[in-house]
C-alpha cells in the first residue's frame, strides 16, 4: 500500500484542529482571543479549516487597549468580517475613565488593560472556554503549560493542580465557576508559525514587514511614532527607518527591528539568521526569569 | 568552555537561497521523544545541549544562560545546559524538574518535541503522560552507577505505553575515562533485563551530555564505537505514520458539522488506515453501513486522507451518526464490548474506590464506568504482581472495567486513540487514572439480556400505578427510618404497592458482608439500587433509607432508573441534632473511637445539590414530612 508521509506542519495543523473541534463539541460557550498577531491569525485560520464549510462556530474577543497599531484595528474588523465570525471588543472601563496609558503607567497598563480587562470579558459574556494563541516554545515556563489549563473562578493558574493530558484525549470537565484557556497551537514554535503562514497565504498585518516608518529610539527600543498621543521629548524628533516587527503589542511598549525584509520569505531569512529571540521586542518581558510565571497566576494569559 | 562546536550549522541556503530552504523544509517530518532518567543522570543537560547544538539558542538567551549559570548552575564557570530546560520557579530552586515539560527543536530533517519528565520518586504520573504521545524513548544511565532501579522503573513504563523505539543513552562517559568496557558492561546488564519485560530491541550510545560527545556526530574519545551518534539516529528512525496508515480505517467522529439542512459532514481525526471517496464504510455500534461521498475541505475535496490527519468526510447515505460512535472500514469491523480487562496508572490523591462510577474517555466517547477491586497491583521497580484492594497516586495495576453501555474498541497495543482511556472524577472533575483496554471479557459478549413477554409497563398498570424510588438520604439518627416507614405505612392505606428498603435491614441479608470502608459502601450502595431496579421494573414504589453518603453512588442509582423515577429525598439534620438524638448510640461509640469511618465523625458525608426534596427535620414533624414527599410523589 502507498503511504503518504505527513510533513511536521500537517500533523501541527491536525492537532490543532483536533483541538479546536474538541472544545466546541464540549464546551457551553467557547471563545477565541484574537490579539491581530501572526498567532492568532494561525489559530483563526486553523479554526476556519477545522469547521468548514460552517464559520467558526464562536466569536472572536479582542481585549483592547486602545494602545495597538491603526495597522492591527484594520486588520482586526477585516479579518471577521471574512471568516463571517462576530468580533466581540472589549476595553475596561475602568482603565479608559483613569486614562490608563503604557507612558505614564509602566505595569499597571498591562495589568489594567490586559489582565483585568481579560477577566471582565470572560465575566461579562459567561465564556466558558477561551482559545489563546500562546505556544510552548515562547518562554520557559510556558513549556509546562498543558494544552487545556483551568483557572479557578477567579482566573488564577494553579501549577500545582492541572491535569495530566495522554495521548489526545482532553478533559474538558468544569467545576462550578471554573473556566478553561486552551491553546490550540502550544507545540508549534516560531518558525512553524512562519512556514505555515507562507505555505497557506495567510493575510498577517503589514507591520510584519520592512517599510520606512516614523521612529524614536528609547531605552534600547526602537519604538514607532503611530499615532499623535506619543509624547515626544524636548528635542526629540521621529526618524524615518526602515523598520519591521517580530512580534505585535501595543506601540508604545513593542520594539522594532532595522531590517529590509519585505516578503514573507525574507522576513523568516531574517528570523532563521538573527540570534535574538522574538519577546525581547516585548518591552513587558523584560524582567527576572521567573515573572512570567507570576503574571500567569495573577490571571495575564 | 570545553564544549565541541555545534556540527549541524545554520543552513548556508537560508542566506543563498530562501525560497530553495524554505521548499526542503516544508517536507521535514516530526518525532516526538521523551527522555527518562533519575535526577543525576543529566537529562536536563541533554536536552540543553540538543537544543544548543540544533541552533535553538539564541543569544540574548545565551546571555541570560551564562549570568544564571554563574548564580544558580551547577557546573562551575561552565554553561550549565540544565538551566536552560528548568522552568518553573520553585523547581529551579530545589534543582528538579516536577512536571512535564515539552520542548522544541529542528534539524535539517526533522522537528522534534521532546517531553521532559522528572526522575524523581513522585515520576510515574508525569512519565506515562510524556510518554503517551512519545514515538521513542531515550532512556539515561549513569555510567558510573550502571543499571539501576529506576532504570528498570522507566524501562517498564516505556513498554507499557508501546513505546516501539529505545535508545539507552550510557551518559557521563567523560567521568567514566570513556571506557569501552564499562559500556559494554552496562549495556549487558541493560540487555538481559530488557528481553525480561519484552524489549527486544534497543539501540545503545555512548554519550556526554556535558561535553557533547556522540551527540551530532561521532567523537574521538569514543573511536572503539561504531553506532550512530543520537541526532543522527533521531533523525532517521521511523514514525508511527506509516505503521498506523498500514491498518484498517478507523475514525472517532468527533463533531457533526451541519451548517445547513443539505451537508451533514463527520469531523475526526483519523486514528488508523486510509480512506477515499467511494470507500465502503460501517458506523458502530450501530452497524449501519455507507460509503464515503466526499473528504471535505477549505482548500477544495480531496481524493486521499490517511492516519492522523484531521478530516471531514460526508457519506452517500443519511444516516445516524453521532460524537463517540466510530466509522470503519465496513470490511474489517472493531469489537464492541461493555467489559474490559484493564491496565489502569492511577494519578489522583484520592484512591480508587472499586465500584464507584467514574467517566471514562476513550477517543471522543465518554461513558460511565466501574473498576473493580484490581487483580493485582505491579510493583514498578521489580514488576512482581502485589494484591492490592485499590490504586493510589502512582500505582499500576490490572483491573476489569465496565462500562454502562458498549464501546468499539481496539486493544492499545493495536492502537493508542482505540484503547487508550482517562477516567475522571464525576464530582471533582479531576482526571484520575489513565488506562489501556487489553480485550474484551467473554462474559461480557455471551450474556445476552433476555426479552420477557410480560414487560415492566404490564407490571405497572396491574397495580394502576408508576413506579418510583423514594430515596431517603441523610446522616445517621438524622430521621430517615422513622419518616420512611410513615410513607409506607399511608402509601398502604392510599392502596399503593410500595417496598421499603432500610439499610440496617438489607446489612443482615444482602449486604452482611460488607463493612463501612469506602469501597464497601460504595458496593452497599450499588446492590441497593440494583434491587430498587428489579422492584421498579415489578412496578413497585420503592422507599430506601440509607445514609448513602456520596454523591457518586446517588447519582449511580439514579443513572439506573428510568427518567423522573429516582426522587432524591434529603433528610437535611445537622450533625449536632443528630448526634444529641443518638438513638442508637453509635456516635457515643464514634467519638470514643470504638467505631471506625462513622459519617459525620471521620467519614464525609456529602450533602445533595439538587436534590428533588429536602426535609428540614428542626423545622417538621416526621408527619409533615411524610406528607410533603407523598405531595411530591402523587400531586
Amino acid at each position: 500500500m502507498d503511504t503518504k508521509t505527513l510533513t511536521h506542519l500537517q500533523r501541527l495543523e491536525a492537532e490543532s484542529i483536533h483541538i479546536l473541534r474538541e472544545v466546541v463539541a464540549e464546551a457551553e460557550n467557547p471563545v477565541m482571543l484574537y490579539s491581530v498577531g501572526k498567532d492568532s491569525a494561525v489559530m483563526l485560520h486553523l479554526a476556519k479549516k477545522a469547521f468548514y464549510p460552517s464559520p467558526p462556530p464562536f466569536p472572536l474577543l479582542h481585549v483592547d487597549t486602545t494602545w495597538k497599531f491603526q495597522d492591527m484595528y484594520k486588520l482586526r474588523d477585516k479579518a471577521a468580517k471574512d471568516a463571517g465570525m462576530e468580533l466581540l471588543v472589549y476595553q475596561n472601563p475602568e482603565a479608559k475613565e483613569r486614562g490608563i496609558n503604557p507612558f505614564d503607567h509602566g505595569g499597571l497598563h498591562t495589568d489594567m488593560w490586559k489582565t483585568e480587562g481579560l477577566k471582565q470579558a470572560l465575566d461579562k459574556y459567561g465564556f466558558d472556554v477561551a482559545f489563546g494563541g500562546a505556544r510552548r516554545d515562547e518562554e520557559k515556563s510556558r513549556a509546562k503549560e498543558r494544552v487545556f489549563s483551568f483557572r479557578s473562578a477567579n482566573h488564577r493558574w494553579d501549577p500545582k493542580n492541572q491535569r495530566p493530558e495522554l495521548w489526545r484525549l482532553y478533559n474538558a470537565r468544569k467545576t462550578k465557576g471554573e473556566s478553561v484557556r486552551v491553546f490550540p497551537i502550544s507545540n508549534w514554535t516560531e518558525l512553524d508559525i512562519w512556514q505555515y503562514i507562507h505555505l497557506e497565504n495567510i493575510e498577517i498585518v503589514p507591520l510584519y514587514f520592512s517599510q520606512p516608518r516614523p521612529t524614536v529610539e528609547r531605552d534600547g527600543l526602537l519604538l514607532m511614532v503611530d499615532d499623535a498621543r506619543f509624547p515626544l521629548k524636548d528635542g526629540e524628533e521621529p526618524v524615518m527607518r526602515s523598520i519591521r516587527f517580530r512580534t505585535l503589542g501595543c506601540y508604545p511598549l513593542t520594539g522594532a527591528v532595522e531590517s529590509e525584509a519585505q516578503t514573507l520569505p525574507e522576513v523568516i531569512q531574517e528570523m532563521l539568521l538573527t540570534t535574538t529571540s522574538e519577546r525581547q521586542g516585548r518591552a513587558i518581558d523584560h524582567d527576572q526569569a521567573a515573572s512570567m510565571e507570576k503574571k500567569k497566576q495573577e490571571g495575564y494569559f | 568552555m570545553t564544549t565541541q562546536d555545534p556540527i549541524y550549522k545554520t543552513d548556508a541556503l537560508i542566506a543563498e537561497d530562501i525560497d530553495a530552504y524554505l521548499e526542503a523544509h516544508q517536507h521535514k517530518t516530526m518525532l516526538r521523544f521523551i527522555t527518562c532518567g533519575s535526577v543525576d543522570d543529566g537529562k536536563s543537560t541533554l536536552i540543553g545541549r540538543l537544543l544548543y547544538d540544533s541552533k535553538m539558542i539564541f543569544e540574548d538567551q545565551l546571555a541570560a544562560l551564562e549570568s544564571d549559570s554563574k548564580r544558580s548552575g551547577t557546573q562551575g564557570e561552565e554553561i550549565d545546559f540544565a538551566l536552560l530546560v528548568d522552568g518553573l520557579a520553585a523547581e529551579r530552586e530545589q534543582g528538579i524538574t516536577i512536571d512535564v515539560a515539552y520542548r522544541f527543536f529542528a534539524t535539517e530533517k526533522r522537528k522534534f518535541i521532546v517531553a521532559d519528565t522528572p526522575g524523581h520518586e513522585q515520576y510515574t504520573r508525569n512519565m506515562v503522560t510524556g510518554a503517551s504521545t512519545a514515538d521513542l524513548a531515550v532512556i539515561l544511565i549513569d555510567a558510573r552507577k550502571g543499571v539501576l532501579t529506576q532504570t528498570r522503573r522507566h524501562s517498564y513504563l516505556v513498554k507499557l505505553l508501546g513505546i516501539r523505539h529505545v535508545v539507552l543513552a550510557v551518559n557521563k562517559m567523560d567521568l567514566v575515562g570513556y571506557e569501552q568496557e564499562t559500556f559494554e558492561r552496562i549495556v549487558a546488564d541493560y540487555r538481559a533485563f530488557a528481553e525480561s519485560i519484552g524489549i527486544e530491541e534497543f539501540t545503545p550510545i555512548p554519550i556526554s551530555g556535558f561535553k557533547g560527545d556522540n551527540i551530532t556526530g561521532p567523537s574521538a574519545n569514543t573511536a572503539w564505537y561504531q553506532g550512530p551518534a543520537l541526532l543522527p539516529l533521531l533523525e532517521e528512525v521511523e514514525v508511527e505514520d506509516t505503521r498506523d496508515q498500514a491498518g484498517p480505517f478507523r475514525m472517532q467522529v468527533q463533531w457533526v458539522n451541519r451548517p445547513n439542512l443539505d451537508f451533514r459532514g463527520f469531523a475526526g481525526m483519523i486514528a488508523s488506515g486510509q480512506l477515499r471517496p467511494g470507500d465502503a464504510v460501517r458506523v458502530l455500534p450501530s452497524g449501519k453501513t455507507s460509503t464515503v461521498a466526499r473528504i471535505v475541505s477549505l482548500d477544495g475535496d480531496k481524493d486521499l486522507a490517511v492516519a492522523g490527519e484531521s478530516v471531514t468526510i460526508t457519506l452517500a447515505d443519511e444516516i445516524d451518526c453521532s460524537r463517540g460512535q466510530v466509522i470503519v472500514a465496513s470490511q474489517s469491523p472493531l469489537e464492541v464490548a461493555d467489559q474490559f480487562e484493564s491496565t489502569i496508572i492511577w494519578m489522583d490523591e484520592n484512591e480508587l474506590v472499586p465500584g464507584r462510577a467514574y467517566w471514562l474517555k476513550v477517543g471522543t466517547q465518554t461513558v460511565s464506568a466501574t473498576v473493580a477491586e484490581p487483580k493485582y497491583e505491579v510493583n514498578v521497580n521489580t514488576q512482581e504482581h502485589l494484591a492490592s484492594k485499590t490504586l493510589d497516586l502512582n500505582a499500576i495495576g490490572v483491573a476489569n472495567i465496565t462500562t454502562d453501555r458498549e464501546i468499539p474498541f481496539a486493544p492499545y497495543a493495536e492502537n493508542r486513540d482505540l484503547g487508550g482511556f482517562i477516567l475522571i472524577d464525576k464530582i471533582t472533575n479531576h482526571t484520575v487514572a489513565a488506562g489501556l483496554l487489553h480485550f474484551a471479557l467473554r462474559r461480557a459478549q455471551n450474556v445476552h439480556w433476555q426479552a420477557t413477554d410480560i414487560g415492566r409497563e404490564h407490571h405497572a398498570s396491574m397495580k394502576h400505578q408508576k413506579p418510583a424510588v423514594l430515596w431517603l438520604t441523610g446522616l445517621s439518627g438524622s430521621g430517615k427510618s422513622t419518616i420512611a416507614n410513615i410513607v409506607e405505612k399511608k402509601l398502604a392505606r392510599m392502596n399503593r404497592h410500595t417496598f421499603l428498603l432500610d439499610g440496617d435491614n438489607v446489612r443482615h441479608g444482602l449486604n452482611k458482608d460488607l463493612g463501612f470502608t469506602e469501597a464497601d459502601r460504595v458496593e452497599n450502595i450499588r446492590r441497593v439500587g440494583e434491587v430498587a431496579k428489579l422492584m421498579t421494573d415489578a412496578g413497585l414504589i420503592v422507599i430506601t433509607a440509607f445514609i448513602s453518603p456520596f454523591r457518586s453512588e446517588r447519582d449511580m442509582v439514579r443513572g439506573m432508573m428510568q427518567p423522573g423515577e429516582f426522587v432524591e429525598v434529603f433528610v437535611d439534620t445537622p450533625l449536632e441534632v443528630a448526634e444529641s438524638r443518638d438513638v442508637k448510640g453509635l456516635y457515643a461509640k464514634a467519638r470514643s473511637g470504638q467505631l471506625k469511618n462513622f459519617t459525620g465523625i471521620d467519614s464525609p458525608y456529602e450533602h445533595p445539590e439538587a436534590p428533588e426534596l429536602r426535609i428540614d427535620t428542626t423545622e417538621m414533624t416526621p408527619e409533615e414530612a411524610a406528607d410533603l414527599i407523598i405531595a411530591r410523589l402523587i400531586p
